[in-house]
């Protein structure tokens, strides 16, 4: 086998610049493929950082503006939500969704603490909101049942406004905060929402609804969806969920402004979508920028080949087997492949990390969110093994061909050659 | 119907080109060879003789006919099995030499054993052995363009005789060179039959058939004439 790859090596040296125009086609290819692949991660990437940490099947529901008269009322009337829907949803849709959770809030709630100040939204929330919309919790607890059912005036705030109204020194749980007029104790601290500036705290929902005195109104009703596969599913579940909801409201059934329905799993769905066209686009690019660097390797595989026929005449007057020749001319074409396509994926790898280092991290700044437009935009060891494999049998077959052919000719013609 | 006493026979071989039309090469070619013979096949171009050389070679097939070289029928080989065959039966000399540009004397003359399956050291301790006898060890690490076509022809014949083979083909092996040269290629040649190789020589000049014992003219295809020499001239050397 060495023997083999020496006899390789000296013929692949015999035309140095040959074997290198022949690398580089591979190696350029490679290099883009990586390239590509890696900056297509890294838009995937900054969506799906962008998305947050919501879970992909949570839905919220609040109440809108009608904007169709219907049995003699005038449009432009605000819906509100109530019990009765919260009732209506978990009747009528449970074979769909889970955690049907009501929620009440109070925005634009001055909250103190020794002299330090915040505004902030307080929500009124049951202890499974939690699970529904991902809070994380970093110290502390969540609201408990036994909170709910108390009554009890406690609250879970985020980190940012436990360092604006803490700093860094007090401990926050525990101690006792002024929220629109009333006193919470602090039982717990969530991660905040990078991408909102606006913080929120959380209090058992028993307690903001007395507090605020919302009676049977709700705020917002929090859901999460189960398997729901397709956009059209989705679709006529919210058709169905407004038709449900007009019956309540007396609106028209065919108002979807009537509701306001912010749909977490449709935007992934969406998202989903736009980030397979992405990877597939960058994908075909990709190929088709190796399928050019095959066929130059191919190319340069035919003229080799047809210039060494009448060498291929000598070795095989002195023995050479048929398939000794081809399989020495795929070997070539496989190191040759092999090698730069490596150098290139290499590169193409170095220059990702490069791309992270300098784009991953940036920041764009529109006031009240934040957004990054590339993160790790690298790619994953088995776009690099998939891109390898392809390449290798690529070379193969590009050697295999022209050989196959060169074998054909009888040695006697392929020694007047 | 093979028959042991001889190292090659021929038995009425016919060859055709097709190309476009027709062309009879070889028209009943009979003919045997002994072993340690040392044979001159001499024609004009066109005459067949390279075309009867490349089928003893097994480099080419023919249409009719029967061949057996070494008590060992060569007929419809596969091109794997003749490729096997050549190796172990056959040395070629070209009268342009062949060798392989990018490999150096020693490696040319090893080659014949690479596809043999020996190692890389022994070939090469063989291959030098070899160059040794033509007079070459000193240049085994050139390359052909460094050698004259007197030495670029010895490496050949070393490289022809390193698998011990049954028969030497010769196609005009002194075509590509000057009178001087010329003259050191035949000594090898002769010195060769003197150890007791069969050698077939294809050539037109008579001053090279003339080394041979043997000297069979062929013409339009057919063997017109077959002299041993010495019965004639006695043996020149």
């Amino acid at each position: 086998m060495l023997d083999t790859f020496l006899e390789v090596y000296k013929s692949l040296m015999r035309n140095k610049m040959r074997s290198l125009a022949t690398g580089f086609a591979v190696s350029s290819g490679l290099f883009l493929v990586i390239v590509l692949q890696g900056a297509s991660n890294g838009l995937i990437h900054s969506f799906e950082y962008n998305l947050g940490n919501l879970p992909y099947d949570a839905v919220n529901i609040y109440g809108g503006q009608t904007t169709i008269p219907f049995e003699g009322i005038k449009d432009g009337r605000y819906i509100r939500l109530d019990e009765r829907d919260v009732n209506m949803t978990r009747r009528n849709f449970s074979h769909i969704i889970n955690d049907v959770l009501p929620v009440v809030r109070r925005d634009g709630a001055k909250v103190s603490f020794r002299g330090k100040y915040c505004d902030s939204s307080i929500k009124g929330v049951y202890p499974q909101y939690s699970k529904a919309q991902a809070v994380r919790m970093i110290k502390g607890r969540f609201i408990n049942n036994v909170d709910v059912s108390q009554s009890r005036k406690v609250v879970v705030i985020d980190e940012k406004t436990v360092e604006t109204l803490f700093g860094k020194s007090i401990m926050p749980v525990g101690q006792v905060i002024n929220a629109g007029g009333f006193s919470y104790r602090v039982i717990g601290v969530y991660k905040a929402d990078s991408r909102y500036r606006d913080s929120e705290m959380y209090a058992p929902y028993s307690t903001v609804s007395t507090i605020y005195d919302k009676g049977k109104f709700v705020d917002q009703i929090t859901m999460r969806l189960r398997d729901m596969k397709s956009e059209e599913e989705m679709d006529s579940f919210i058709v169905d969920y407004v038709r449900a909801s007009s019956k309540i409201h007396s609106f028209s059934p065919d108002d979807v402004n009537a509701l306001w329905i912010w749909n977490q799993a449709q935007d992934n769905m969406k998202m989903k979508k736009v980030t397979g066209i992405l990877n597939t686009s960058f994908w075909i690019l990709g190929l088709l920028t190796m399928i050019s660097g095959v066929l130059g390797v191919s190319n340069i595989m035919l003229i080799s080949v047809k210039e060494r026929t009448r060498e291929f005449g000598i070795r095989r007057a002195i023995g050479a087997r048929p398939w000794s020749i081809i399989r020495m001319v795929m070997l070539e074409s496989v190191v040759v492949t092999a090698f730069f396509g490596y150098l290139g994926m290499f590169f193409g790898i170095v220059f990702c990390e490069w791309m992270d280092v300098v784009y991953g991290n940036r920041t764009m700044d529109m006031g009240f969110a934040s957004t990054k437009y590339f993160v790790n935009p690298t790619v994953d060891l088995s776009t690099c093994v998939t891109a390898t494999v392809i390449i290798i049998i690529a070379g193969a077959l590009a050697g295999f061909f022209p050989a196959r052919k060169s074998v054909g000719i009888k040695p006697v013609d392929a020694l007047r050659a | 119907m093979i028959r042991n006493d001889y190292m090659i026979h021929l038995r009425n071989i016919h060859k055709t080109y097709d190309n476009g039309t027709p062309l009879h090469v070889l028209k009943g070619i009979d003919l045997e060879i002994r072993e340690g013979e040392y044979v001159a096949i001499m024609g004009a171009s066109g005459s067949g003789k390279s075309t009867l050389l490349n089928i003893l070679g097994i480099l080419d097939n023919y249409d009719e006919g029967e061949y057996v070289l070494a008590d060992t029928l060569i007929r419809n080989l596969s091109e794997t099995k003749a490729a096997d065959y050549r190796n172990r039966m056959i040395g070629f000399i070209f009268q342009s030499f062949n060798l392989i540009s990018y490999k150096n004397a020693m490696e040319n003359v090893a080659l014949p054993l690479f596809y043999q399956g020996v190692g890389r050291s022994k070939r090469n301790a063989m291959a030098l052995e070899y160059l040794d006898m033509v007079g070459l060890r000193e240049w085994a690490d050139h390359y052909p363009n460094e050698l004259s076509g007197g030495q670029k022809q010895r490496v050949a014949i070393a490289r022809a005789l390193i698998t011990k083979p049954k028969i030497i083909l010769a196609d005009e092996p002194t075509g590509a060179l000057d009178s001087k040269t010329t003259i050191e290629v035949l000594d090898l040649l002769q010195e060769l039959h003197r150890n007791g190789m069969t050698i077939i020589v294809v050539t037109h000049e008579l001053d090279v058939a003339r080394r041979a014992d043997r000297i069979i003219n062929i013409i339009d295809g057919q063997v017109v004439s077959d002299k041993t020499e010495y019965q004639e001239h006695g043996k020149t050397k």
